[in-house]
């Protein structure tokens, strides 16, 4: 994959690219791209692969004019615009899955094909879904990998929370990337989605680990009856970044679109 | 110099075990811990020692806004300012603040503190706190990373409705008026003095210069480790070339505890301090700043907040010698903390200092102990510190000349009488 810039209307995007064959937009969650590059290089296999950085992500410039739900979804179709791309495959994990949805809601003519990957969006009371922006480092794991030992080595492998220099790091990159999240995230991931579902016309595949913490499948039965026809695939022992955890079994579910 | 008496309102009653056996003492703090049938002797006794201190001398009696919070019993500061605006006659009511961000449309903050201004004679000092993240995010719902602009919005709007003087259209973003036109308006003209609680933000010092108001640190970690920030302040002050450094530009709040000696002090105050510090500051670290809410700016100067826990763990319990020593806490006999408030005042070049003399589950009676021999026997030995900038009063109210006192009505026997004087 490799690391480029393209120009829009707001800002510079930062977005990797990758591999051959149909276009396929992927757009990451709350948490960035750094546990998904295994994933996307084995998407790029099966696929032309753009994965744009939310503006504050990576190493991107932030973008203060994207203030709410619908700016989010507008500059992402300016990406793929930019990208000079029609009607890619759109897919989209957790938070990036919740963008997705509202793209394929505001223009459903213009996305023919849509993987929600454990997306965010809804809210259901009887399962109310953990505040990501209260959480510790070491209360992750909990929420994010059906492995929860093997996560949490991943999570922490290089991290030194007692050197300041790390830390300061570390709270800036929080600052940019959930700063950016919260936009549309803070405090209740639900930006009224579920009124717009009904308008997707996309083939839709959802695919969510079955022991996600932090989405739980319930939010899976609740977008599939919003989506008409939307299929659903269930992935075993995985918990909520199944990108990370079962790439194979992901991207499987994912060439059922093309 | 500007005495103000403050009480934060602490819960007294939090158990033993608080920091063993619960989360937070703010945000998600268990409800159960609050009991409405007590709250009404504490809440009034509360309001008692502010009055008291109001008759010993301070310059200030203050208030604040916190919600879900153990420590503090205020979700709307105005409501104890309007009792206290009635209750008393000189001294000023300091509101640090009205999280001017949390109310829609924030007009409401320039009403009520219009009417506690008109109801007071003019004795209001207003504060417009950004407010913690504990308080403006996780308890309130804002935004983190739109707080700010929310917050400069208001300001902007509570700015103009206290100065223009015909209706106006206000097209903010997050506020739309078509008729902005308050009424009731301050006494205070062009608008009570205000200052602005801060945590250690570079936007903050500037916003206070770019608009002359006074920036108040209130910690709990005491004027030694209030230093640094205060000298980022002063700082500034002098890089922007302010025209003045006036001490009344800045204020800090201290914990005080004053007996007749040091052993006194810590055989009375010991265990309230310790309440205070061990229990009522023990904030679930997740809270202490929702992303988004402090810019990058100020993370890389390396201003944390004061509830983020030093490396990933509690605050460390603190023995009284450590809170003494270190700072966080002025107590002992009446020089000693003579002595520990001249250099605070000098050290931070503060104008303004909040005294905080009620401490955690101190009683009445001690607290008025201590109030009492600071009042009468500390505080006039530190009011002659910055002769030169003794007329300055951009930061401090002007109440009118002439106010009334509350309770002036006639008696019913010369209704009689007064009513014909009348027809």
């Amino acid at each position: 994959m490799e690391l480029k810039t393209v120009q829009t209307p707001h800002v510079p995007v930062r977005y990797y690219e990758g591999g051959q064959g149909q276009p396929l937009v992927f757009l990451h969650g709350a948490g960035g791209l750094d546990l998904d590059m295994g994933f996307l290089n084995a998407l790029a296999e099966k696929f032309h692969v753009f994965a744009p950085l939310v503006p504050g992500y990576g190493d991107s410039e932030e973008c203060p004019g994207l203030r709410d739900m619908l700016d989010f979804t507008l500059h992402t179709w300016d990406v793929v615009g930019a990208l000079g791309l029609r009607d890619p495959i759109l897919a989209g994990f957790s938070m990036g899955g919740m963008i997705a949805s509202e793209m394929a809601a505001v223009a459903p003519h213009d996305v023919s094909r849509l993987a929600l990957i454990a997306p965010a969006g809804l809210w259901l009371d009887d399962h109310p879904i953990a505040d990501i922006f209260a959480l510790l480092p070491y209360q992750l794991p909990h929420y994010l990998f059906h492995d929860e030992e093997a996560g949490a080595k991943v999570l922490t492998a290089g991290a030194n929370m007692s050197d300041p220099q790390f830390l300061q790091a570390f709270l800036v990159r929080n600052a940019r990337q959930l700063g950016a999240a919260g936009k549309i995230m803070f405090p209740i991931p639900d930006r009224g989605l579920a009124t717009r579902l009904y308008r997707i016309k996309a083939k839709t595949i959802l695919i969510w680990g079955e022991s996600d913490k932090l989405i739980p499948p319930a939010y899976a039965q609740a977008f599939q009856r919003g989506i008409a026809g939307a299929e659903l695939v269930m992935i075993p022992q995985a918990g909520h970044v199944v990108p990370f955890e079962k790439p194979a079994e992901v991207i499987r579910a994912i060439a059922r679109l093309a | 110099m500007k005495f103000t008496w403050f009480n934060l309102m602490p819960w007294p009653y939090l158990p033993a075990d608080f920091r063993e056996k619960h989360h937070s003492v703010w945000v998600d703090i268990d409800s159960k811990l609050f009991d409405p049938v007590k709250s009404h002797e504490l809440y009034n006794t509360y309001i008692d020692l502010l009055e008291y201190a109001g008759k010993l001398g301070f310059d200030g009696i203050g208030v604040n806004e916190h919600h879900q919070n153990g420590y503090g019993l205020m979700p709307s500061p105005n409501l104890i300012a309007a009792g206290l605006a009635r209750r008393t006659d000189n001294v000023a009511i300091v509101v640090l603040g009205a999280s001017i961000a949390l109310y829609n449309p924030p007009l409401r903050v320039a009403e009520e503190f219009a009417m506690l201004d008109c109801i007071s004679g003019g004795r209001l000092v207003a504060g417009f706190p950004v407010g913690t993240s504990m308080d403006t995010n996780f308890c309130y719902g804002q935004i983190p990373a739109l707080t700010r602009e929310k917050y400069q919005e208001a300001h902007t709007l509570i700015r103009r409705a206290w100065a223009e003087r015909e209706p106006f259209a206000f097209n903010g973003r997050y506020t739309k008026l078509r008729y902005v036109n308050l009424w009731p308006r301050p006494i205070q003209q062009p608008h009570p003095p205000i200052h602005i609680p801060g945590g250690g933000s570079i936007e903050t010092f500037d916003f206070c210069l770019d608009n002359t108001y006074s920036y108040s640190y209130l910690s709990f970690g005491g004027y030694m480790r209030g230093k640094t920030l205060m000298q980022g302040y002063w700082d500034r002050v002098a890089e922007r070339n302010t025209p003045d450094d006036s001490p009344y530009r800045a204020g800090f709040a201290q914990t005080i505890c004053v007996a007749e000696t040091d052993q006194e002090a810590e055989r009375l105050y010991s265990k309230h301090l310790s309440y205070f510090y061990n229990r009522c500051l023990h904030v679930f670290p997740g809270f202490a700043d929702a992303p988004g809410y402090r810019t990058i700016k100020t993370i890389q100067k390396g201003v944390l907040s004061q509830y983020a826990p030093p490396a990933g763990g509690l605050f460390p319990q603190l023995p009284w010698k450590e809170m003494v020593d270190g700072g966080y806490v002025i107590a002992g006999s009446l020089e000693t903390v003579r002595q520990r408030m001249e250099e605070l005042i000098k050290g931070l070049r503060v104008g303004n200092v909040f005294c905080l003399l009620q401490v955690g589950d101190m009683p009445r009676d001690k607290c008025m102990y201590s109030t009492k021999l600071f009042a009468e026997k500390v505080m006039p030995k530190l009011r002659h510190f910055f002769p030169e900038h003794a007329g300055d009063n951009r930061f401090w109210c002007k109440p009118l000349a002439k106010r009334v006192s509350a309770g002036a009505l006639p008696a019913d026997s010369d209704l009689r009488s007064l009513v014909s004087a009348d027809s």
